[in-house]
């Protein structure tokens, strides 16, 4: 286990401060591993794939801060291309239990993630004969796809996409075009340079009628020199804060011709003659769309936060920094207050995220089951807690990420700490498959439904069953302590969630009773709207983190430290919104004092399981790829001989000769 | 104009080269822009200022340390000897310098730093020494490539006894070869977020001897036989920190304001989805949640501007007090602007990350400019002293100002407030008491409120603080117990500041147009600051829950009277396309094909086919 962590950087032991953060732990850090994983089984599994991966050194990504553009490209298409063959290696399946930790292992630092979800969308949307002919060409590599739906002129709004499919009897093929400069192509991924396929939606025209968006396979490059073909304009967008590795594109179409068959119609068809046929449901398509943002949670959004927190956490054990008492040596960060304020709740969030992420899972699997028994009526509250959550989450962790940056002072700047690259990647989550606002302004839709169906005495999904049970009161703690009681908070949070929307609903009301059209009093609520979805949500991670708890195993001392995590995550929570809590009276004045009392205690309690709890996370030095986090604290060593292997260091830079030469000899004190 | 125009300062977009390509490119401007300076003449200050932010166009740049810490350092600590020894080659650029003191184990903390200079009588030098990995420079701007000077902050010894922190001016680079000197190692510290084309730099030292007049020895001296002779006042220094924490404030302004424009302007361009069934897209700007995004960040911009010129021009008030030895206003700007230059600089961090995130997909292109504009602007919540050690600065002075009431003298300045704690406690009852409505649209009255809440919570920061000492304590523990509640204190004492800052400067606008829209601003900022702050203002009984809600509704109504003006006030930035650097926040607002033109300038893009086709993609097809 040992040697895992070494890296070749010839260092030697743990740094003191690290080890003696680890001899104290109050619980086993393997144990709280395994339940995370979901089961030893799986930590072993987890553990094979890492392992496989690291060993490989066309995977390593040691020098990825010094590459460029062009090279970070060139380095994803090598991996992805070795990648199919390292999998053929070791036996790995696409359907196998060591498929979900590839991923993972490869830090999503790997060309050809669209072509998987090119595979995906023929698979659900594609007859059975369009799945026959082009699933095998793509399972090996005879084409490369991607998947075209963002525009330049549109996003979110999918109704507005303005790419068309004019359909043509006569030579029984559909003609497609980016009529404007909005219209083109903007974002999907690996269709800058790699794609020679893609599915591009667009706005179905037949016989001058329109029949709304629809996907078309439509071939981009030449099979043979990789030339673009005919009709077709594509190249990659430009750098971006992040993601340099993926081409992601531009494609403009004009009178671009594909065969009728190329229209993906297991749900739709037009027909020869250009009759256009809907059938089945198009629920399930609907479906595989929501299912994605929850797939996303766990790799793109709760594991960056939870490596920044083990970065920052680690490294603030091992920085000591000014005196806390005369006399005595420099202080660990992490024994500062206002460092522990930083750092420990976004710990607390890392671990709510993981299981409100599990609960998701469940809700979708057994979503799942129903719609295959062709059941539908779970697909409301499914789509509103994917919206809702994927926005909570992604926002949170984006924000905690950043904390976490800034927590490691002047270091955490340096590309070289790993939290910059961490944060431009996450925070990138926070618009894609769903501007959050939109997003959360959807599920506020389906609360404020469930709201009247409640209130009406009518039955509502499991989730909200809560809001029937409006109840005036007020918060009955009377101690600090009492607030260490999740009955205590949940109820809290549960009261502020219906207060918020059952105020908003009441506003909506007026204002349209008032004579405000519909979609006008929606606008001007919206604000609103948007705080209460995230009260939602934010009741529900609550609560779920306590049922957690509750069922966890009392041994090993995992069930204590996190219900003290799970304590902190609430009463942060009501710390920093205590304006929402206090507005109705439910909580006084006095009792919020109790709240930060109780809450600033256990930043102290927590503080001294912080390093075990980041441990558990268990990320290799190589996953973390971070001169600061490394498992074994020699933080400034590693620093410093990775900056000597900076290309800037290679030789006297040629700039010294062509300007700063004739600058320093003084060639300019003539003028 | 003078630097847009000149070709000589035209270049690729920096976007698409490389780090090395940047530095490259940053030091030819700076050449040239030396060069042109001496052509044309410009020697003030202010004017080299301009010139060099329109070369440099807002970045860093590789001689930024020579000219802002270099130079000024020599002039104010180096004797009149010294001057003559260094001042003029620097000035000609024969010597490049910059300014180490930040070491990799240490950086606000400044007693915890390691370099040590030993001085030998025997030489009369001083031996330099980077003892521990810890102690070698890290981070100085232009040091790893660039300058062949530096001034190194070190721990002085002589006599066997250490007495603190002093300046060397240390040679590092031969002349003319460039090459470190023997005993110096350094380098430039790797990739970072932002800063391309600084190369920021390490410097490791290793018995490196340095003549004992190369100590910079204007205040404190080290005479030939080793005798220290310490300095006069070590407020002195106090000085140049408030000074540049004063310019972090103005940039905290501009930076946001650079923000406000780009995602404002795109805001009316991009349309989106549908308000009205039937109608056509609306511009994203007209929906709720974009306004309540955007409209408070650009009355925060504009409220960092007023404060911003607020303590430039007290700092030149008081630094001719300074000059005629009267210090004594010195420690309440000092303490005030640590804790503003935390609390802009925090804000206006988050605010353009909210710029960005309210442009959707396209402003995470780099072609929007904003991710520039972040990286650049981010590290300033961490140098010049990390944020939440200056609000702490800020916090000890609250404190003491606190306690000096308690005993019964009164306190002067922005925290007067203090003085009368137990008359102002305000009772619920009595705020009931008071005409609510007219309360809300009154910036004065608002300005009360935020006093309130700051005295109420300095007030139980030092009560805290109190009860923690009370606990036998020592005063460093209780302290560092109490930390989170110290900051929080120090935050809404810079937030009544702004708002009082901002209310007072409305008078001062004689157009009764522009006077009316700033109100409006003012207002935003103030009401917006109290909706998000809600839980402060209620718990101290300043305002009930029916007048949150007021609030809350009056932003909401401040929205749409702003949205009318909204592009207008972010032009009245007047900056310039070429500053802004960002396609969708052009003042043409055409928005989309230009990104389609920047786009095909992309590195990918320089071949039809990429190289990695030929590589990897047609080997992979062929084999499988």
């Amino acid at each position: 286990m040992g040697s895992k962590y070494a890296q070749g950087f010839g260092l030697g032991s743990v740094n003191p401060d690290l080890a003696s953060e680890r001899q104290t732990a109050s619980f086993s850090v393997e144990r709280l591993t395994t339940v995370l994983d979901g089961g030893a089984e799986h930590t072993r599994v987890r553990r094979a794939v890492v392992e496989a991966i690291e060993r490989d050194p066309v995977f390593s990504r040691e020098n990825q801060y010094f590459q460029t553009q062009n090279e970070r490209y060139e380095a994803a298409v090598r991996k992805a291309v070795h990648l199919q063959k390292k999998m053929h290696e070791m036996g790995w399946r696409e359907d196998g239990p060591e498929f979900i930790y590839i991923y993972r292992a490869l830090a999503g630092d790997v060309a050809f993630l669209l072509h998987r979800v090119f595979m995906r969308s023929i698979s659900v949307l594609g007859s059975d004969e369009q799945v026959a002919k082009w699933i095998p060409l793509a399972t090996k590599h005879q084409l490369i796809g991607s998947y075209a739906q963002t525009e330049l002129g549109h996003g979110t709004y999918l109704q507005g996409l303005e790419t068309t499919a004019v359909f043509d009897t006569t030579t029984q093929e559909f003609i497609l075009n980016t009529p404007k400069i909005s219209a083109m192509k903007w974002w999907p991924g690996d269709m800058g340079r790699s794609a020679t396929h893609t599915v591009v939606f667009a706005q179905l025209y037949v016989h001058g009628k329109c029949y709304g968006v629809h996907p078309f396979i439509v071939q981009i490059r030449s099979l043979r020199d990789h030339s673009l073909c005919p009709g077709i304009t594509a190249g990659d967008i430009g750098p971006k804060m992040n993601f340099e590795h993926i081409d992601n594109g531009y494609l403009m179409l004009q009178n671009v011709r594909i065969p009728r068959e190329n229209m993906l119609n297991k749900f739709c068809e037009v027909q020869p003659d250009g009759t256009y046929v809907r059938r089945g449901s198009q629920k399930i398509n609907y479906f595989t769309m929501t299912t994605l943002r929850v797939s996303l949670l766990s790799d793109e959004v709760i594991l960056p936060l939870m490596k920044a927190c083990t970065i920052a956490i680690r490294y603030s054990a091992v920085r000591r920094q000014s005196k806390l008492n005369p006399g005595e040596e420099e202080a660990k960060i992490l024994d500062y207050q206002t460092q522990q304020e930083k750092l420990l709740p976004q710990l607390a969030a890392a671990y709510a995220f993981h299981f409100i992420n599990n609960y998701l899972h469940k809700l979708f699997d057994r979503g799942y089951k129903e719609i295959q028994e062709r059941n539908f009526s779970s697909l409301p509250e499914l789509h509103a807690s994917s919206s809702g959550f994927k926005a909570m989450l992604s926002q949170y962790c984006t924000a905690g990420v950043e904390i976490c940056l800034r927590a490691c002072g002047g270091h955490g700047y340096s590309l070289l700490s790993g939290l910059p690259s961490l944060y431009t990647k996450i925070l990138a989550s926070c618009i894609y498959e769903g501007e959050n606002t939109i997003l959360l302004l959807q599920t506020a839709r389906f609360l404020i439904k469930c709201f009247a169906a409640a209130s009406a005495g009518q039955p509502v999904p499991q989730s909200v069953t809560y809001l029937a049970a409006v109840k005036p009161g007020k918060c009955p703690a009377k101690n600090k302590l009492d607030f260490l009681n999740p009955d205590i908070y949940v109820e809290a949070y549960q009261h502020t969630a219906i207060r918020l929307l059952s105020s908003t609903a009441a506003k909506l009301q007026d204002l349209i009773q008032s004579g405000v059209k519909k979609h006008e009093a929606w606008n001007q609520c919206t604000v609103q709207l948007v705080q209460a979805a995230k009260a939602h949500c934010h009741y529900i991670t609550v609560k779920n983190f306590v049922e957690t708890v509750e069922k966890l195993e009392n041994k090993a001392g995992i069930q204590k430290i996190m219900k003290h995590l799970c304590d902190l995550y609430a009463l942060h929570g009501i710390f920093s919104n205590a304006g929402l809590f206090l507005h109705d009276g439910y909580i006084s004045g006095a009792q919020m004092d109790m709240i930060t009392a109780s809450y600033l205690d256990l930043l102290g309690v927590i503080r001294k399981d912080a390093v075990p709890l980041v441990d558990a996370f268990d990320f290799t030095d190589k996953s973390l790829n971070s001169a600061l986090g490394s498992y074994d604290g020699n933080v400034y060593q590693r620093l410093y001989e990775w900056a000597q292997k900076s290309p800037t260091n290679q030789q006297v830079h040629p700039a010294y000769e062509k300007y700063l030469r004739p600058l320093l000899h003084n060639k300019l004190s003539k003028l | 104009a003078l630097v847009i125009n000149d070709p000589d300062f035209q270049h690729e977009d920096l976007n698409f080269l490389s780090r090395s390509q940047r530095y490259e490119q940053a030091i030819r401007k700076s050449s040239l822009m030396v060069m042109k300076l001496r052509e044309y003449g410009i020697a003030d200050p202010e004017e080299i200022y301009w010139f060099k932010s329109f070369v440099h166009r807002g970045r860093p740049e590789p001689l930024d340390l020579h000219l802002g810490m270099f130079l000024p350092t020599l002039l104010t600590q180096a004797t009149p000897e010294q001057q003559d020894r260094f001042f003029m080659p620097a000035w000609n650029l024969e010597i490049i310098g910059t300014y180490a003191q930040t070491e990799m184990g240490h950086g606000t903390h400044l007693r915890g730093l390691e370099t040590t200079a030993t001085y030998d009588p025997a030489t009369q030098e001083f031996i330099l020494n980077s003892p521990t990995v810890t102690s070698i420079k890290w981070w100085p701007g232009g040091l790893g490539k660039t300058s062949n000077h530096a001034i190194v902050l070190a721990q002085l010894y002589t006599q066997g006894q250490c007495k603190g922190l002093h300046a060397f001016i240390v040679p590092i680079r031969q002349l003319g070869t460039h090459e470190p000197l023997p005993g110096i190692t350094v380098g430039d510290i790797g990739p970072k977020f932002g800063y391309d084309e600084m190369d920021n730099g390490y410097l490791k030292m290793d018995n490196f001897r340095i003549p004992r007049e190369n100590m910079l020895m204007k205040y404190a001296q080290v005479e030939p036989d080793g005798t220290y002779v310490k300095p006069l006042s070590d407020k002195l220094t106090y000085g140049t920190m408030v000074f540049i924490r004063s310019l972090i404030v103005g940039d905290s302004a501009r930076s946001l304001s650079r923000a406000c424009t780009i995602a404002i302007r795109y805001s009316a361009v991009r349309h989106q989805s549908e308000l009205k069934p039937g109608e056509p897209e609306p511009q994203i700007l007209d929906y709720q949640t974009q306004q309540y995004k955007l409209f408070p960040l650009l009355a925060t911009a504009y409220a960092f501007h007023f404060v911003g010129a607020y303590i430039k021009d007290t700092y030149r008030r008081i630094s001719g007090d300074i000059n005629e030895g009267d210090l004594s206003e010195l420690p309440e700007l000092h303490a005030l602007t640590a804790g503003l230059k935390a609390f802009t600089s925090w804000t206006a961090n988050a605010g353009i990350e909210e710029c960005r995130m309210a442009c959707g997909g396209h402003g995470y292109s780099r072609c929007s400019g904003i991710p520039d504009i972040y990286v650049t602007f981010t590290p300033s919540c961490t140098y010049e002293g990390e944020n939440t050690v200056m609000m702490l600065q800020t916090a000890r002075f609250l404190v003491k100002s606190y306690n000096q009431v308690a005993a019964g003298q009164r306190v002067s300045g922005m925290v007067s407030y203090l003085n009368d704690l137990s008359r102002q406690r305000i009772q619920p009852q009595h705020v009931a008491a008071r005409t609510v409505s007219v309360r809300i649209n009154d910036p004065v009255s608002l300005v009360e409120a935020y006093k309130a809440r700051a005295a109420r919570l300095v007030e139980a920061a030092a009560k805290n603080l109190q009860a923690e000492l009370n606990h036998r304590k020592s005063k460093e523990d209780a302290w560092n117990r109490t930390s989170v509640d110290l900051v929080r204190a120090s935050e809404v004492h810079c937030h009544y500041v702004i708002v009082k800052l901002f209310t007072a400067k409305l008078s001062e606008i004689s157009n009764a147009a522009v006077r009316a829209v700033m109100t409006e601003l003012c207002l935003l900022y103030t009401l917006y600051g109290i909706s998000k702050n809600a839980g402060d203002f209620m718990q101290a009984g300043i305002l009930t829950d029916a007048q949150i809600t007021q609030v809350n509704q009056r932003v909401k109504e401040l929205l749409a009277i702003i949205r009318p003006n909204a592009v207008a006030l972010v032009d009245s930035f007047d900056f310039h396309d070429t500053h802004l650097g960002s396609v969708l926040g052009r003042y043409d607002g055409n928005v989309y094909e230009n990104m389609f033109e920047w786009a095909k300038k992309s590195p990918l893009n320089k071949t039809e086919v990429h190289e990695s086709f030929h590589k990897h993609l047609k080997p992979m097809q062929a084999k499988l």
